[in-house]
């Protein structure tokens, strides 16, 4: 086809199949990143190809450099390290981030937060504050010009 | 023949990464709201992180390797900053 190292044949086997199954995780990643219907169902669907599909090619890249250079080269398992600790962070942000939008909109279809502050609007009787924040009648006056805004433009 | 089956399983293996990046740019332009953007761009940077990584192994030289690293690097910093905008407003307040 076109050109390629020279491995051995075991070594080419291995590679090609751990680049094809890591190659194939990441498309079925993406395929359900554009085919799902919400956006808490579409935020699933990519990690499948942060997690497997970095790891399996990053693998086959370890074990090629390896073969090629006859020394044990480590570098892309720092690649997998890297993606596979920031992934949560980002997505939990970015969760966090929607949830607090459809809170702040009304939207019906998220839940709600756990315990409303119906009676006793005590701050000791809430159960997380960042959780109870968006839903305090005193803040959300002032939070609510931003996703208003972000609506118009979408 | 090792290498034309290296070579053809990469081949194979670039194509799924490009329809990959189609699947991520179709969400990215579509996206019904800000946050579908933002996780389509995300998943946009990890991909073509992945086909610079394939890239590295079919021309064999590690200097794809710190692209692919830069790459990477870039877009947890940019997915970071969209999210912290799309809660608060701001990035650094």
């Amino acid at each position: 086809m076109s050109e390629a190292p020279d491995l051995p044949l075991w070594a080419a086997i291995l590679v090609s199949a751990l680049i094809l199954v890591g190659s194939a995780f990441t498309l079925i990643g993406s395929f359900g990143l554009a085919r799902l219907r919400n956006f808490y169902d579409r935020a699933h669907a990519p990690t499948i190809g942060s997690s497997a599909g970095v790891g399996l090619i990053a693998l086959a890249s370890i074990v090629c450099f390896s073969i090629l250079g006859s020394r044990f080269v480590f570098q892309e398992a720092m690649l997998f390290i890297f993606v596979s600790l920031t992934m949560p962070v980002t997505l939990m942000l970015l969760a966090r981030a929607s949830l607090f939008r459809d809170r702040a909109e009304g939207n019906p279809e998220v839940p709600p937060v756990t315990v409303p502050p119906v009676t006793s609007p005590s701050p000791s009787a809430l159960p997380e504050p960042g959780l109870a924040t968006p839903v305090e009648p005193v803040a959300a006056p002032a939070k609510q010009p931003v996703p208003r805004e972000d609506k118009s433009g979408d | 023949m090792s290498a034309e089956i290296l070579g053809w399983s990469l081949t194979v293996a670039q194509v799924f990464l490009g329809l990959a990046l189609v699947f991520t740019v179709y969400r990215l332009l579509k996206g019904p709201r800000a946050q579908d953007r933002v996780l389509a761009l995300d998943t946009l940077y990890i991909n073509a992180m992945m086909l610079m990584l394939t890239l590295g192994v079919r021309y064999s030289t590690e200097f794809y390797f710190e692209a692919a690293m830069v790459i990477a690097l870039t877009g947890f910093v940019a997915t970071a900053a969209l999210a912290k905008f799309l809660m608060r407003g701001e990035v650094i307040e």
